[in-house]
């Protein structure tokens, strides 16, 4: 074997930052007691304490446009200077027509612009932005819009069906000096690991249960958080918050401590246990949730995680301009605390789980 | 199977764009061409803010085929703060009672699909202004 | 446009006979059945001459029942082949636009003799498919798109006329106990029984705040006007025929949201002013007004727009029983969409029918004593087509 090598750390060729952020999170919510009531599992361990979920004419594209035209909002630019709509998601409504192209007609984006969907579980929108850090910081584009959205599907009485939420998170990536944040620098770790999966036609995914943690979830984000850090020479400390994929309250607290990290740090982002899993939503709303609240030179760790699986963790600073900008779109705790909770029969209609033909 | 019918719409649809008529400056939704308040051409696209107040509002009960399994659902004639009116849903009531004069704001929201296998076709909707709904 | 006396007096149109079947669940008849039906009884009554032209009022019938040619088809099966025969749709005001082609036709002298069929056939397809076909009556891209139905539409007017004007609970009753009292001796009637204002008041909502009571019950039927100029009148014709004293149809905008004012029906304003002033009459001298009543709203909007009511204050005129038979401008003397039926497109035609019958002083039970002037008005949804008609007794001005 060859020696050991430098962390391959992802540095673009021109500093990239965040310009425009956007959450969004519908108005729904179905409490954890209600499952346990319907599949009489007992409210003893229940991980969160609601989910957010859609409405009946919500889905990915409606809430990914809503979240985008926040981060437009933030980023005070001519949308037809953005170049990519990129959105993340295992719940695109079409099987086949890209998500992308209604967001960016939505939002005025079209023509001149690149759009696709990305896929990849609970990461594919990381991967979004990471694919959009490389677009901006490659001189290609100015600006590219990256979201991360789902509305989780959960079988009726799995474990997933407690947690599988519904949000997401939209950021605008563009030139360092006009951010409200900057990527200090990036990293992308992936294997091939089945924790978690749903085949072409399926309508719900299974999982390993017990093999969806070490070796998976904490294999993976230890692994890029730790190269990621080592690379930028820093550590736990030197960070005000850190956000990891929380697909429930346990994992990312765990994960959080074993790399160091206090309770205090994690604290800001920690939104599963208000609005659930929203899968590639997940890490991303968590941190629109933070930027909503950072003072200016903050720096913030950012790692995702997605089954099959593969982590990108991201360290970004604030700048001055985020605070005189957050104001101009709806914080992420305006959506959280708007809400209507809802009873399981009303969720199983939201969700098409009552047959109607 | 409609597809380009929807394709054709799009603009007004998912962003409400409009037209402002260059010799009266009259703002124009749903796009006419014709102006219709001084008759002359007007092709001119204009971006409207999505705010405006329900002028009235009803439930459907009795939603017609295709709509079905969105029944029940609010429908309103809105007054945008540019001028004109429009018809369209409301969404996101909650447990809110809906008044005549409500300040709403647009949403891009599903309408309905086309069959099984046909197009979701989105439009816009609207929704208690969002930070009015906040408590 | 001019008009000398002598071929005002030739070119003067009369509907000479009338024919209509019961308004209901016609299971068992089609289309085409039911229009035979309405033409059979017009020929019972004792007139009849060969049309040149027929002219078929219907609304549903490409939607519902997959048929268009629908006058080709009746006036084949009517034994009338061979003749010209077009139909004409315009929504809820194709029976009154029907009348108006068969006018202009005949007032051309291109055709003395004109059949004019009204008939609707809703009871093929399931409610959801009735709503979405009534649906297309409004804009298809910018209002049926959002799920909106007629039903819908007026319960939309109602609540903003419910907020302008400072109206009582029973505002609206007085309309749809005025129809159900008249129809009780309607044989064509679909609702042969009175309601009280307790029936009225604890209805259940349809779209708030159109309840029940407010919304017309659609059903099938047909109705059928035999119309011919003065000097092709048949002999011995056994009652005395109407004369058309005015025709008139003014559109306005489909949608809702286009009027600058959308509790002022323009077009039922403009054919009101257009059909009176062609008569030489003023809204007191109508003795019958047979209006849109396909919901309640209308027929208050109606009595405003039309002039016999100030603005606010239609359904006052119901409250107080000013638009009972025996009141100074009865409405819906037969029963009215509400309580006789609506008939969608054919509506008109039972208005014209119903008119002519009250002005030969052959409406029986229904009569209203010394009626010389009755104006019959449909409009298309929510008034985007309003189609005029005044009739007058034969020895009338």
């Amino acid at each position: 074997m060859t020696e050991k090598k430098e962390t391959p750390i992802l540095k673009p060729l021109r500093d990239v930052g965040i310009v425009g952020y956007g959450a969004y999170i519908p108005r729904y919510r179905l409490p954890a007691r209600e499952v346990a009531r319907v599949w009489k599992s007992g409210t003893g361990g229940l991980s969160i304490e609601e989910k957010a979920v859609a409405g009946l004419d919500e889905d990915v594209i409606t809430m990914s446009i809503e979240a985008a035209r926040n981060a437009l909002a933030r980023a005070s630019i001519d949308p037809t200077e953005i170049r990519a709509v990129w959105v993340g998601s295992e719940s695109h409504p079409y099987a086949v027509k890209p998500t992308s192209t209604v967001v960016a007609e939505s939002i005025g984006a079209t023509p001149h612009t690149q759009a696709a969907d990305w896929e990849f579980a609970c990461k594919a929108g990381t991967e979004a932005m990471q694919a959009a850090i490389g677009f901006v910081g490659s001189d290609m584009a100015d600006y590219a819009m990256a979201i991360g959205m789902d509305t989780a599907q959960g079988r009726p009485g799995d474990p997933l069906e407690y947690t599988a939420g519904a949000g997401g998170a939209a950021f605008l990536l563009g030139p360092a000096e006009m951010s409200l944040a900057t990527i200090e620098g990036s990293y992308s770790y992936a294997t091939d690991t089945p924790d978690f999966f749903r085949r072409a036609e399926e309508k719900y995914p299974v999982h390993g249960e017990r093999f969806t943690g070490e070796p998976a979830y904490f294999k993976h984000i230890t692994s890029a958080a730790q190269a990621l850090m080592e690379a930028l020479n820093c550590s736990p400390s030197d960070f005000q918050h850190v956000i990891f994929h929380q697909p429930n309250t346990k994992f990312p607290k765990r994960v959080a401590k074993q790399l160091g990290f206090t309770m205090d740090q994690i604290e800001t982002g920690l939104l599963v246990p208000k609005i659930g899993n929203v899968y590639a939503g997940s890490s991303l709303v968590g941190l629109t949730a933070v930027l909503d609240v950072a003072e200016p030179e903050e720096r913030i760790l950012l790692v995702s995680y997605g089954s099959g699986a593969g982590s990108d963790a991201m360290s970004l600073r604030t700048k001055a301009l985020l605070p005189e900008r957050r104001g101009l779109a709806p914080r992420t705790h305006d959506y959280i605390s708007r809400r209507t909770e809802i009873d399981y029969a009303t969720y199983a209609r939201y969700h098409g789980k009552i047959a109607m033909k | 199977m409609e597809i380009s019918r929807h394709w054709r719409l799009k603009r007004q649809r998912y962003a409400l764009i409009g037209e402002v008529c260059p010799h009266c400056k009259k703002k124009i939704f749903p796009p006419r061409d014709i102006c219709p308040e001084c008759s002359e051409d007007a092709r001119t696209l204009y971006q409207f803010s999505g705010r405006g107040e329900v002028y009235s509002y009803t439930t459907v009960f009795q939603a017609p085929a295709g709509y079905e399994e969105h029944a029940p659902y609010t429908v309103a004639l809105v007054k945008l703060e540019e001028g004109p009116m429009l018809t369209a849903q409301l969404t996101d009531l909650g447990d809110e009672p809906v008044e005549v004069g409500m300040p709403v704001e647009m949403v891009t929201r599903k309408l309905r699909s086309d069959g099984e296998k046909g197009m979701l076709v989105y439009s816009y909707k609207f929704r208690p202004r969002f930070k009015e709904a906040v408590r | 446009m001019t008009m000398t006396q002598d071929a005002k007096t030739n070119k003067d149109v009369y509907i000479i006979g009338v024919g209509m079947t019961p308004v209901g669940e016609h299971w068992e008849k089609s289309l085409r059945e039911l229009a035979l039906d309405a033409i059979t009884a017009l020929q019972a009554d004792g007139v009849w001459a060969r049309p040149q032209a027929l002219y078929v009022a219907n609304m549903l019938a490409p939607s519902l029942s997959g048929q268009t040619q629908l006058a080709a088809l009746l006036a084949d099966f009517a034994g009338l082949r061979g003749i010209e025969a077009i139909t004409i749709e315009a929504a809820g005001a194709s029976g009154g636009a029907a009348a108006r082609q068969a006018y202009l036709a005949i007032t051309s002298g291109v055709i003395d003799v004109a059949l004019i069929v009204g008939v609707e056939k809703v009871t093929e397809r399931t409610s959801a498919e009735l709503e979405a076909a009534l649906s297309t009556s409004s804009d298809a891209d910018h209002e049926a798109v959002h799920g909106i139905t007629p039903t819908a539409q007026a319960a939309l007017l109602m609540r903003r006329y419910l907020h302008e004007y400072n109206v009582p609970e029973d505002a609206f009753a007085g309309f749809s106990l005025n129809a159900h009292a008249n129809a009780v001796t309607n044989p064509q009637a679909i609702y042969r029984r009175s309601i009280r204002v307790e029936n009225y008041l604890n209805a259940p909502m349809v779209s708030e705040p159109v309840n029940l009571f407010d919304a017309a019950p659609l059903a099938d039927g047909a109705a059928a006007i035999l119309m011919a100029r003065s000097n092709a009148l048949p002999e011995d014709l056994p009652y005395p025929p109407v004369r058309i004293a005015a025709s008139s149809i003014v559109s306005n905008t489909v949608a809702i949201h286009d009027r600058s004012d959308p509790l002022l029906l323009d077009s039922v304003v403009d054919s009101s002013i257009q059909a009176l002033q062609q008569a030489g009459l003023k809204p007191e001298d109508i003795d019958i007004f047979e209006l849109h009543d396909r919901y309640s709203i209308y027929a208050a909007l109606s009595l405003e727009a039309a002039g016999f009511a100030t603005r606010g204050e239609g359904w006052k005129l119901a409250h107080d029983g000013v638009i009972a038979k025996d009141g100074e401008i009865p409405i819906c003397t037969f029963g009215g969409s509400k309580a006789r039926g609506d008939t969608g497109g054919a509506t008109g035609v039972y208005q014209l029918a119903e008119i002519t019958l009250q002005l030969q002083d052959r409406a029986g039970e229904n009569q209203v004593q010394g009626a010389r002037f009755g104006m019959a008005q449909c409009l298309a949804a929510s008034g985007a087509t309003a189609a005029t008609h005044i009739l007058s007794r034969k020895d009338g001005p």
